[in-house]
């Protein structure tokens, strides 16, 4: 699998990206700048990372949607290449129009960094193929602005798709259904708050994350 | 020419700063405050001619997110 991590001035989570990924592929993804207008020939796999894209000016990964590679990751992601948007990632895909909905400021409007527990909604997903349906996992989050809303006819919508790939059991920022990540129509985008490149390793006190790189690697080498 | 663009909430989409202004309005003793809800006010230079279809389309482009935001132009008469 040949992926390209985007790097965004502001991005912070693009390393980790990387490095998670060059763990389970094998091959180093290429890191592409957000003025670059194409990407590397024969990418299969896209990476939108966390962090504060444009320090969040105007609304969080709104000016990061508008950049010149952003068209490319788009055009991509109408041909089926797969794309993940992590946290601030998620931001961007929601103002690039990729997904549907908007992530507003957390309810309680306080930061919030620590590791949540998750159930996989969707186990048939492009990305969640190793994971098994209703199952319980853990990614940690670290988000001000992860408050997923919608209008009702867009959530019955993604609800009844199986479009909601993941949700908090508990409650975490105020997200609408505590939707904590979301797959377009096609299903092969998805957008999560949590982090799975951050439990990686047994070091990262888990290693649920890991799998979702796994069951993507397989699923598209398949 | 100058133009104001004012980014507001939609109706119906929570506001937590605004909940938190309201709130903190209360704790300073200020009653009779109904509701609070915070936007944003932008300021545009712009060249003498730009069509309002030009400002509205910035508008859904990029200054606003229309999924949860509203907005409204006011042009300002030029400076005597």
């Amino acid at each position: 699998m040949n992926s390209a991590v985007i790097v965004f001035p502001g991005s912070n989570c693009d390393r980790d990206l990387a490095v998670a990924l060059e763990q389970v592929t094998g091959r180093k993804p290429a890191m592409v700048w957000h003025r670059e207008t194409e990407l590397p020939e024969g990418v299969d796999f896209i990476g939108v990372p966390g962090g504060f894209s444009y320090g969040d000016y105007l609304r969080s990964g709104a000016m990061a949607a508008r950049s010149p590679i952003m068209r490319a990751v788009t055009a991509a992601a109408g041909r089926g290449v797969p794309v993940i948007g992590i946290c601030n990632g998620f931001q961007v895909l929601t103002e690039a129009g990729l997904l549907p909905g908007a992530l507003m400021r957390n309810a309680a409007l306080k930061f919030v960094c620590r590791e949540v527990p998750l159930r996989v909604e969707n186990s048939q997903s492009l990305f969640t193929a190793n994971y098994d349906a209703g199952e319980e996992i853990a990614f940690p989050v670290a988000h001000h602005d992860g408050n997923y809303q919608a209008d009702q006819a867009t959530l019955d919508r993604l609800e009844g798709e199986g479009r909601v790939a993941f949700r908090y059991l508990d409650e975490v920022n105020g997200s609408a259904r505590r939707i904590a990540g979301i797959l377009n129509d096609s299903g092969n985008v998805l957008g999560l708050m949590p982090h799975p490149e951050r439990a990686f390793e047994p070091a990262h006190g888990g290693t649920d994350g890991r799998r979702l790189f796994e069951g993507l690697l397989e699923t598209v080498n398949a | 020419m100058k133009a104001r663009v004012f980014i507001t909430l939609k109706n119906g989409v929570l506001d937590p700063q605004g909940k938190a202004i309201h709130h903190a309005l209360e704790g300073l003793g200020f009653s009779g405050v109904n509701d609070v809800r915070a936007g944003k006010l932008i300021e545009l230079d712009l060249a003498d001619g730009t069509e309002d279809s030009a400002i509205e389309d910035m508008c859904r482009k990029l200054l606003a997110n229309t999924v949860i935001e509203n907005f409204r132009i006011e042009r300002l008469e030029p400076a005597e």
